[in-house]
């Protein structure tokens, strides 16, 4: 347990009655990219939420870096960057000013907040753009925006909750590319949530999850080859199918 | 320092957010004023103020408001950050503030005091204006002051963060108006000096009393002629703390605030 960057043993939680997550057990290795399958309402949201703390599990544990996230709270949301699905930037303060707030949530000094705002600016090519409303910015560098504000404190783990949904199909290639570039260089671990297939590589690990279970954790060409598939979509259309039958 | 460098950041926040929606202080100003130019003129005659403390002369109806309309201004406010909350929390802006490493009550308590400061300075507009219309109090009594409407902004903040813990959709918020403000505008001593109440309905006389607003007035009210209003205080006071523990409670995610927002 004391390497994964976020192990999660037995998790469950449920709305009212309703279970949304049974049994969840999961294991993330530093440095790798982790993408979560599942169709609208397979928890996947609920799951980040357990994660970034939201919500409070009903059944079992999470640790991030060996850590209980309940008992560690700070150290675990310190450990954190996170991209939520609905878009969580102050549309009328400047892309400075909102990775600005953010840097001071994390008690981040100003010397070091201003030198991490430039360089994380000039990585997602917004140097230029630091001054600017975030309403004047397109739905891609808003994206962008919302990736470097969650780089800023240098997390461990990266999650993104279907974090290129409604982006055109070039800035989602070019923001793929670079989420792994970030896995390889800088050794974050990132958890992924989408329901968009075609964004899983072969060599990225993948989760699925079908009705609050994880039905597959495995790197994706294993996956793939264990069950006799040449592409990710025929992989989930076939656990798909199993799961309904 | 990190809490500093926190709590410093989120009034920052409020502050530019304040500033880029310059016309919720006009908003917030012409209230008030409506009812010191308008209203005041108009019921001068017909509600005559005898002498109560903590006025030691006879004195007009504007200056009897001026305290209560410092209040009115803060109870919107306090209303505002609410609906605020509620919309943050609906676009999701609210999970950026919840997920910081702070712990969760010292975020709540800095958003609480960061409206407070904004909510004082839109009172000592108000005064500004109340000053040059030639209603005026005593000049210490504007520095005497200023505890009080911390105080009173906190409370009210905190019964606003409380509500908006509470209410389920934007849509819901019109009924904090007619459940919450209104009554809680009208059943105090804002507008009218509870004895002129007490004449009238004995109940509605207990009901005013049993209202933390009325205290608040109160408590602006006798601070701004230097004079200290121990039951005032305390029931501010011990509402503030009740309201923001409360409200603390609310947002606990065992309570699981957002459970209803998640989804997927």
């Amino acid at each position: 347990m004391s390497d994964a960057v976020l192990a999660i043993e037995q998790l469950g939680f449920q709305y009212g009655e309703k279970p949304v997550l049974s049994d969840i057990s999961v294991s993330l290795q530093q440095g790798k990219y982790y993408a979560l399958l599942g169709p609208n309402g397979a928890g996947k949201s609920t799951l980040f939420s357990l994660i970034c703390q939201l919500l409070r599990p009903l059944s079992g544990s999470l640790h991030i870096m060996g850590k209980n996230t309940q008992q560690h709270t700070r150290f675990a949301l310190k450990q954190l960057g996170i991209v939520f699905q609905q878009s969580t930037l102050d549309l009328d303060l400047t892309v400075a000013q909102n990775l600005g707030y953010h840097a001071s949530l994390q008690g981040m000094p100003g010397a070091i907040t201003r030198q991490r705002i430039d360089e994380e600016l000039t990585r997602f090519g917004l140097a230029d753009r630091a001054k600017d409303k975030v309403r004047a910015l397109n739905g891609g560098h808003r994206r962008r925006v919302e990736i470097a504000r969650a780089l800023l404190h240098k997390p461990r783990l990266l999650l993104l909750d279907e974090a290129t949904v409604g982006l055109d199909q070039n800035t989602r290639d070019a923001m793929n590319t670079h989420l792994r570039e970030l896995c390889d260089i800088e050794g974050i671990t990132i958890l992924s949530s989408t329901h968009l297939i075609d964004e899983v590589k072969p060599n990225d690990e993948l989760i699925v999850l079908l009705k609050g279970k994880i039905k597959l954790q495995q790197r994706c060409k294993e996956a793939m080859a264990a069950l006799g598939v040449e592409t990710v979509q025929q992989l989930y259309r076939q656990m798909h199918v199993s799961e309904e039958r | 320092m990190v809490y500093f460098t926190c709590f410093l950041g989120i009034l920052t926040r409020e502050l530019l957010r304040f500033w880029q929606q310059r016309s919720r202080l006009i908003s917030a100003l012409v209230r008030p004023l409506l009812w010191l130019v308008v209203f005041a003129a108009g019921f001068r005659a017909a509600l005559g103020v005898a002498i109560i403390p903590p006025y030691e002369t006879y004195i007009t109806y504007e200056v009897y408001i001026v305290p209560g309309l410092a209040g009115v201004i803060m109870l919107f406010n306090g209303m505002q950050s609410s609906l605020s909350m509620v919309y943050d929390r609906e676009m999701g802006s609210m999970k950026v503030l919840l997920t910081s490493p702070m712990p969760r009550s010292f975020l709540l308590v800095s958003k609480l005091l960061a409206g407070a400061f904004i909510s004082t300075l839109q009172v000592y507009a108000f005064f500004v204006i109340a000053w040059i219309l030639d209603v005026q109090a005593e000049p210490i009594g504007y520095l005497v002051v200023l505890p009080a409407l911390v105080l009173t902004a906190l409370m009210l903040g905190a019964l606003g963060l409380l509500l908006s813990s509470f209410i389920k959709q934007l849509e819901n918020f019109a009924g904090v108006m007619n459940f919450v403000v209104f009554p809680m505008f009208f059943l105090s001593s804002a507008l009218y000096p509870l004895w002129k109440m007490q004449e009238s309905s004995e109940w509605l006389y207990q009901l005013c009393l049993f209202n933390p607003f009325t205290h608040a007035v109160e408590l602006i009210r006798f601070a701004m002629y230097s004079q200290f209003n121990a039951q005032a205080l305390a029931v501010t006071l011990s509402c503030t703390i009740a309201f923001i523990g409360l409200a603390i409670w609310g947002y606990d995610p065992k309570r699981g605030m957002v459970r209803r927002k998640v989804g997927g």
